[in-house]
């Protein structure tokens, strides 16, 4: 038998084993402290950059908050909550017409999400806001009969542009959700006597909810993002009032960064609502039972694809 | 002995390939039919025209008085309402290969959901006839847990309870056993033979020559979308007179 070159380890004869209790010294991992201690560096020199950087923190402090701020905040998660609950809604809506048996119904559905999805969100905030130059009243039979500039404030636009747009998404992604619950299911459903309708309700929709529940979130924490968007419209949320502020008083980046303080506040809680959400709603589902581990590990999970 | 179902001619084709060939089959109240046959033969698609979980391309099915799917009129098939159907569909319990369970239900939750959604029955009184039926299948005491925190056999057993709750008049089973670990067969075997002693009309699609040769009062042999064979199980699984049904069952019982 050859001898073995020195950096091999020599073989091990039953002799030489030790006992079951036998010390085991972890591999140490260097690069890692390096790696981390350039990553600190780097963010205390970003942190020390701002703190002796052109930035009254005094006044970030001041405005934070400020009555005109909060309200504004105030609108912002309004306009947030409504637009997704017309999102979430048009999206179930268009969802399951896109998988209708009539092709008609499909057509119009895929027209909605083609139109929606395909231009961008800020023009079609400042189309709704102007929608008035193409219909100058609204005029339902027996039910409304309004100017449509009345009916059509900066708030109902805001509400409707993102709402819509949110829905044009969210179509998509219930019919995949629907797609995914297995066919079985409804097969099973339709055995029993259980007309579409209810096969839908009851078996199909619940079942897609929980599958489609992260995205929702996602929504959620993009929505209360892209309402910023409405400070264009000349609707009164955070952002609309930031900017009258400095252009008052100019401190520009300061009151950027107050907006900054309660978008990060608005999204930590609605990812920590996300969390609890989608643990309640996967109790039984075979994907849950392997990440329980809480909050903070989920937390540190390595971001999702397309999460926001 | 009256007839539970009559198949008349049954054709299916998807795309160019031509699964069914024309199938006639009478099955009688009290009678358990188990089809028999090699894989990609068409017993399950046979099994899933007589519920019309697929269409039929060609004939049709006769249950208990009326035609799935239609009604007859001036002499022609009148295709009914879904909701219709429905209804016929509920006369036919189906117990699946795959459990099918509602994964989002709990295992009563399951089995309450067609008496009280379709026959409108109270919760109460779903709820205390469902504990009956997972009583006889041996799963009362996992009534509150979730399907996927159970095993094939349990899952299968709560799949034939939730079929039963609608009393039915047929029990069909697609392949019931397939899908499970070998050790799991018996207990679903088991309630299956409870069910056949107490007098279930069952038609059963299965690979379990000895489940068919011990319960079955008839058994039907398919290959290639044709019932090639058809009779008492001692006749046509010890003798058969088909040189391909006997080359397959002398495969299947090697």
């Amino acid at each position: 038998m050859p001898h073995l070159p020195h950096s091999s380890p020599a073989a091990l004869t039953l002799t030489d084993l030790p006992g079951p209790d036998v010390t085991v010294r972890r591999l140490r991992h260097p690069g890692r402290w390096i790696s981390g201690g350039l990553v600190l560096l780097l963010l205390a020199a970003i942190g020390r950059a701002f703190a002796v950087g052109q930035i009254q923190w005094t006044v970030v402090g001041q405005f934070l908050t400020a009555g005109v701020i909060v309200t504004g905040f105030g609108w912002t998660l309004l306009i947030s909550a409504c637009a997704l609950v017309l999102g979430v809604a048009l999206g179930f809506a268009f969802g399951i017409m896109r998988l209708s048996e009539n092709p008609i119904l499909r057509f119009a559905a895929w027209l909605y999400v083609w139109i929606f999805r395909g231009t961008p969100v800020l023009l079609q905030l400042l189309i709704w806001f102007n929608i008035a130059l193409v219909f100058p009243r609204l005029y339902i039979p027996g039910l409304v009969d309004e100017r449509m500039v009345d009916v059509v404030t900066p708030f109902v636009a805001a509400v409707l542009g993102l709402g819509v747009n949110e829905g044009s998404y969210l179509t998509e992604v219930v019919r995949g959700g629907i797609g995914s619950v297995d066919r079985g299911q409804k097969e099973a459903a339709h055995t029993l006597g259980m007309t579409p309708g209810q096969t839908m309700r009851r078996i199909i929709l619940p079942q897609t909810v929980r599958l489609i529940l992260p995205v929702l979130g996602n929504s959620a924490i993009g929505m209360l993002k892209f309402s910023s968007l409405a400070a264009t419209i000349a609707m009164g949320e955070m952002l609309n009032a930031a900017q009258r502020i400095y252009f008052i008083n100019g401190a520009v980046i300061e009151l950027l960064f107050v907006c900054a303080v309660w978008y990060l506040a608005g999204t930590t809680v609605l990812s920590i609502g996300q969390y609890y959400l989608e643990r309640h709603f996967g109790r039984d589902a075979a994907t849950a039972s392997s990440d329980r581990r809480g909050f903070w590990a989920w937390v540190r999970r390595p971001a999702a694809r397309g999460e926001a | 002995m009256s007839l539970a179902v009559k198949a008349v001619g049954i054709r299916k084709s998807f795309g160019s390939h031509e699964v069914l060939k024309g199938l006639d089959l009478e099955v009688a109240y009290g009678e358990v039919l188990c089809i028999l046959g090699p894989s990609g033969s068409g017993k399950s698609t046979f099994l899933r025209c007589i519920n019309h979980l697929e269409t039929p391309n060609g004939g049709y099915v006769w249950v208990d008085g009326s035609i799935m799917g239609y009604a007859l009129h001036r002499g022609a098939l009148q295709e009914l309402p879904v909701k219709r159907l429905r209804a016929q569909q509920s006369q036919l319990g189906m117990v699946f290969q795959h459990f099918n369970l509602f994964a989002h239900r709990t295992v009563l939750g399951n089995v309450i959901e067609g008496p009280m959604v379709v026959r409108g029955l109270s919760r109460d009184e779903a709820e205390a006839r469902a504990m009956g039926l997972l009583e006889q299948v041996g799963m009362a005491a996992k009534a509150s847990s979730y399907p996927s925190q159970l095993s094939g056999g349990q899952k299968q057993r709560v799949a034939i309870a939730r079929a039963l709750a609608m009393e039915p008049r047929v029990m069909l089973f697609d392949e019931p056993t397939s899908a499970l670990d070998p050790e799991l067969v018996g207990e679903v075997l088991e309630v299956m033979r409870n069910l056949a002693r107490g007098g279930t009309t069952m038609i059963v699609v299965t690979h379990e020559i000895g489940f068919a040769r011990e319960v079955a009062d008839r058994v039907v042999v398919m290959i290639d979308g044709e019932i090639r064979e058809m009779g008492a199980p001692q006749q046509v699984l010890s003798d058969p007179g088909d040189p391909r049904v006997r080359s397959f069952l002398s495969r299947v019982l090697a």
